[in-house]
């Protein structure tokens, strides 16, 4: 039985072992009571029905393929998974203190709403999905403060999510006054008779891959050709203008900016098959038409439509999504190729979240606050013998019966080095500039194709320049400099022995307390040094470019 | 005071960089030194130079010209030193094709930008349950790893977007620079050896706790990456990488000749200086690089571009790069391989563009003793088929590499799932280029 396997989780707090796990009242009764019932389940403290829906089909899943879970992560573990999957980076070092103080039983559910309810929810989903929506490296004559902004706003006011769907795909106007536009002025970079909006605004918002039914049928699902030029004669309606503008300075015409407006289409779009021949294809969403005439605004029937129903494909692929936000994995690999063709994990749990997501009024911070509050995310990230073969990495199926480690993303890691320097608290002034120096200083990973479909790579990826970025680059050179006001020297400022400054090194990076080889380690060098600054440094510099530092686990 | 160094964080390795020179290099590494040269003297290093077409490259305009025929487009072929006609806007490479083949009966399926990159890079077409490695992630696995006097990464990407290693693990990744030469971050600033030991003793405290707490391969892996980056940062073959110390009159054979009254030299060299690093890296042993070189997708106006921008570079880079090799004495150990995703349509569309196209096309291949200046399969007089009897895959391609390199083509890896994976996807290497 799990449970029993971290019984001893009320113990005090020791500095060798972090031993935070906490159980459900009922839990406990039952190892105090020494009861032989089935065991209860586990619970943050959240009573949601749906999380128990959850747990109770992942449980049945491990049960078919024959895994034992891992046991619950302890506080410092969870903690820090938490806040870099919710908000983007790691907990403070008074945050993990007070969780870690904390002995409320409902203490991990309170957690996720304070981290729903946080300003860095609202930044980092506003990071991720303007990613998704126009990639890394800004497209020409597309504003990334627009994106941001729209994002800003819908996760900030947790806007409902087929509301902000149906923006982005009906969005019309000046690409700072109506951000939604850089979606669709992103699709836009060459003139393709729409085929690369289509191609996205299915893939993204529809989990549908259909980007190869331009040309022919789908050679796995069933995708038809005739179908992609459907979906694209919605699209073809939509017009740019790039406006410019005289600079008095230069006495030269410059960019201005980019607008979406409608312009006029109507009947039907013409497509060549590989054989040769000509063909006619008129707006029709999933078998549903609509009136191919001058007057109809074919985006706003286009969003009506994917609204439609009670559980319309937004529904599952933004579910699928989510979920593997969370988790590395979703139900279907990839995550944004849904269909008959490729089964899912868990086909009846991707179903019903997404029923439950669509009942919920299309409420994400709901959709995640299932899913952090279900057992298999509170889970710790070590494997055991007997879920070994949960391999999602070796292409397994993924069986969620540990937490898969995940590398933390560009954003992550900046965002976790200005927690960990104190950046945040110190002299930065004003969302837009500190987004500006964030922005340079992701420049540096992202590399364009230079392909017509806007493709990036990201070498942001563990490979050796990021490990020179780590060791050498000005961020962690920064953060063990011990400059007035960086955390290194509140930390050596402050009270406390060198053990305890040494466990709030620990605590700000890796959110847990070191181990006692570590602290033996540490304290040797400290004691063996004629420069104890130095040796603090150098620590911080290590425990900053560990590997438990980099991955979220 | 003395602290025990971490496992693979090898002190005495870099120690050994950081002292004044060669003669205080302890003597047991010494003469290991002199050993592994021994070895790599018996066997020659065989390298290998991938150019790749980001966008996808029309072959019909570049290496399989059809005059006469609706699809030939505006260009006309010339002939050369081999047995071959290339395009006229390729003089330069024309006299030195006795060097070089065309493979003009590619037919590689994939399409779309990301999958005919993975397929052409890996050999496999892309599939959900497992990454397969690019070939240069191949090789540097299977020669760099025996290289023991290379301190560089095995396997450099010059300007490019970067491939997968798959289940080759991120040690045999591709490092990515571009051409300018200057390594961001190699630098330490002004923190001595003694520092840097002690950060590294640190480092290795904290990661053998996360790597022994079973939580999957990715703590080594991560630990493996920084003893490559400390290996490059402290070593002496990162000159490798100053394109800048090389002689102008090099550089120039690289280059395209300036055009009278036009601005700069046929859209600039960057592609030569690239090529040019190339093989400062092949002569210091790197077993495998790769040259980017973008603007391929020539949806629009394709030859307008090709004329002016893409050929005059693509053109001066090839030539120069083969007759640089050969002046070295290079060139039968390095194999040259240009290829891109795809190439383009035999049809010019409205836009005076040709779009994607993947079922005939060519790859050009040379070097590293394989046959040159031959064209091995044929395209019908549109270019719209294969209408020789075999058609190739991009294993193929791979399989003649392999054994350009000496790699064995049984050679069978092992994915993280425990799949048997043939190298270059069981692909046979190329008989008429084998010889």
């Amino acid at each position: 039985m799990r449970q029993c396997q971290t019984r001893h989780s009320q113990s005090r707090q020791s500095l060798a072992a972090s031993c935070g796990a906490f159980f459900s009242v009922t839990a406990l009764a039952l190892i105090a009571g020494g009861s032989v019932f089935a065991a209860e389940e586990f619970t943050t403290g959240s009573s949601d029905v749906i999380v128990t829906e959850i747990n109770r089909q992942i449980r049945e899943a491990w049960k078919d393929n024959e895994v034992t879970p891992s046991p619950v992560a302890d506080d410092y573990e969870w903690l820090r998974r938490v806040y870099l999957d919710i908000n983007g980076h790691v907990p403070s070092l008074e945050e993990v203190e007070a969780f870690a103080a904390d002995k409320d039983k409902a203490k991990r559910t309170k957690v996720i709403d304070k981290l729903l309810d946080d300003p860095a929810y609202v930044r980092n989903w506003t990071t991720v999905w303007t990613n998704l929506c126009i990639g890394q490296q800004t497209p020409r004559r597309v504003s990334r403060a627009g994106m941001q902004k729209f994002f800003r706003e819908a996760f900030g006011k947790n806007r409902r999510w087929n509301d902000i769907v149906s923006d982005l795909v009906t969005a019309e106007g000046h690409y700072e006054e109506n951000g939604a536009v850089n979606f669709l002025l992103a699709q836009m970079q060459d003139n393709d008779d729409a085929v690369q909006m289509t191609a996205k605004t299915t893939r993204l918002f529809l989990g549908m891959q259909v980007q190869c039914t331009q040309c022919h049928n789908h050679p796995f699902n069933d995708w038809k050709q005739d179908q992609f030029w459907q979906f694209n004669s919605f699209f073809r309606q939509t017009g740019k203008i790039d406006h410019r503008k005289f600079d008095s300075k230069t006495g030269r015409m410059v960019d201005d900016y980019s607008e979406i407006v409608e312009r006029g289409f109507s009947g039907p779009v013409y497509f060549e098959k590989r054989n040769g021949l000509m063909q006619v294809a008129y707006p029709i969403y999933l078998g549903s038409e609509v009136d191919p005439g001058e007057s109809t605004d074919r985006r706003k029937e286009l969003a009506k439509l994917m609204v439609t129903g009670e559980k319309p494909m937004i529904a599952m692929a933004m579910v699928n999504r989510t979920w593997s936000q969370f988790f590395g994995y979703g139900f279907t690999r990839p995550v944004d190729d849904l269909g008959p063709h490729n089964p899912s994990t868990h086909p009846a749990l991707l179903d019903r979240l997404a029923e439950e997501f669509v009942k919920s009024g299309y409420d994400c911070k709901q959709l995640m606050r299932w899913i952090a509050n279900s057992e298999a995310y509170n889970l710790t990230s070590r494997g055991t013998k007997k879920n070994e073969r949960d391999n999602p990495a070796a292409g397994e199926a993924a069986l969620f019966s540990h937490v898969y480690v995940k590398s933390m993303t560009a954003e992550q890691l900046y965002d976790s080095l200005i927690v960990a320097t104190n950046a945040h608290k110190s002299g930065r002034s004003g969302w837009e500039q500190s987004e500006k120096q964030r922005q340079e200083w992701l420049q540096q990973f992202v590399r364009t194709f230079g392909t017509d479909d806007g493709e990036e790579s990201n070498s942001f990826d563990g490979t050796i320049p990021q490990a020179l970025m780590m060791m050498n680059g000005e961020l962690v050179q920064d953060a063990v400099s011990v400059k007035a006001g960086s955390h290194l020297g509140d930390v050596l400022a402050g009270r406390g022995n060198e053990a305890q400054k040494i466990a709030r090194l620990y605590m700000t990076s890796l959110g847990r307390q070191p181990t006692r080889p570590e602290m033996a380690a540490a304290t040797k060098y400290l004691k063996s040094s004629r420069d104890p600054l130095a040796i603090y440094q150098d620590l911080f510099w290590a425990l900053l470019n560990s590997n438990e530092f980099i991955f979220n686990h | 005071m003395e602290f025990p160094t971490p496992d693979g964080m090898s002190r005495r390795h870099f120690m050994r960089h950081m002292a004044a020179g060669a003669a205080t290099l302890p003597a047991l590494d010494f003469i290991a030194h002199v050993r592994a040269n021994a070895d790599e003297l018996k066997k020659r290093r065989k390298s290998c130079i991938l150019m790749w077409m980001s966008g996808g490259p029309p072959s019909i305009d570049i290496w399989d010209l059809k005059p006469g025929s609706k699809n030939g487009g505006e260009f006309q072929p010339i002939s050369t030193k081999g047995d071959l006609q290339i395009s006229e806007h390729m003089p330069k490479t024309a006299q030195v094709m006795d060097n070089l083949s065309v493979v003009r009966a590619m037919s590689t399926r994939e399409a779309d930008h990301g999958r005919g990159r993975y397929y052409m890079h890996t050999a496999y077409v892309p599939n959900p349950t497992v990454v397969h490695p690019a070939f240069g992630s191949v090789v540097s696995y299977e020669l760099g790893t025996k290289r023991k006097e290379l301190e560089i990464p095995a396997f450099v990407s010059i300007g490019g977007g970067g491939s997968s290693p798959g289940f080759m693990g991120m040690a045999h990744a591709p490092f990515l620079v571009d051409n300018s030469g200057s390594i961001r971050n190699a630098s330490m600033g002004d923190l001595g050896p003694d520092r840097l030991n002690q950060r590294l003793s640190m480092l290795g405290v904290v990661e053998d706790n996360f790597i022994s707490s079973q939580r999957g391969d990715s703590g080594q892996a991560h630990k493996d990456i920084y003893q490559k980056a400390v290996n490059l940062m402290t070593s002496k073959q990162m000159a490798a990488f100053k394109v800048n110390d090389e002689k102008k009159e090099i550089l120039d054979m690289y280059s395209p000749t300036p055009v009278a009254g036009a601005m700069g030299m046929g859209g600039g060299n960057q592609f030569g200086r690239s090529l040019l690093m190339a093989r400062r890296l092949v002569e210091s042993g790197v077993p495998f690089v790769e040259v980017d070189f973008g603007g391929w997708d020539l949806h629009a106006n394709v030859f307008q571009t090709l004329k002016t921008q893409r050929l005059p570079q693509l053109d001066a880079g090839i030539a120069g790069l083969t007759a640089d090799l050969k002046q070295r004495g290079m060139l039968d150990d390095t194999v040259l391989v240009w290829m891109g995703e795809f190439a383009r349509t035999p049809r010019i569309n409205q836009d005076v563009g040709r779009d994607h196209w993947a079922a005939s096309w060519s790859v050009m291949i040379g070097g590293g003793g394989l046959k040159g200046g031959i064209a091995v399969g044929e395209t019908d007089k549109d270019g719209t088929s294969v209408s020789s009897d075999k058609s190739y895959q991009p294993g193929d391609i791979w399989a003649t590499v392999a054994h350009a390199l000496g790699i064995p083509l049984d050679t069978v890896h092992t994915s993280k799932r425990g799949r048997p994976m043939k190298i270059a996807n069981g692909g046979t290497a190329i008989k008429e280029l084998i010889g």
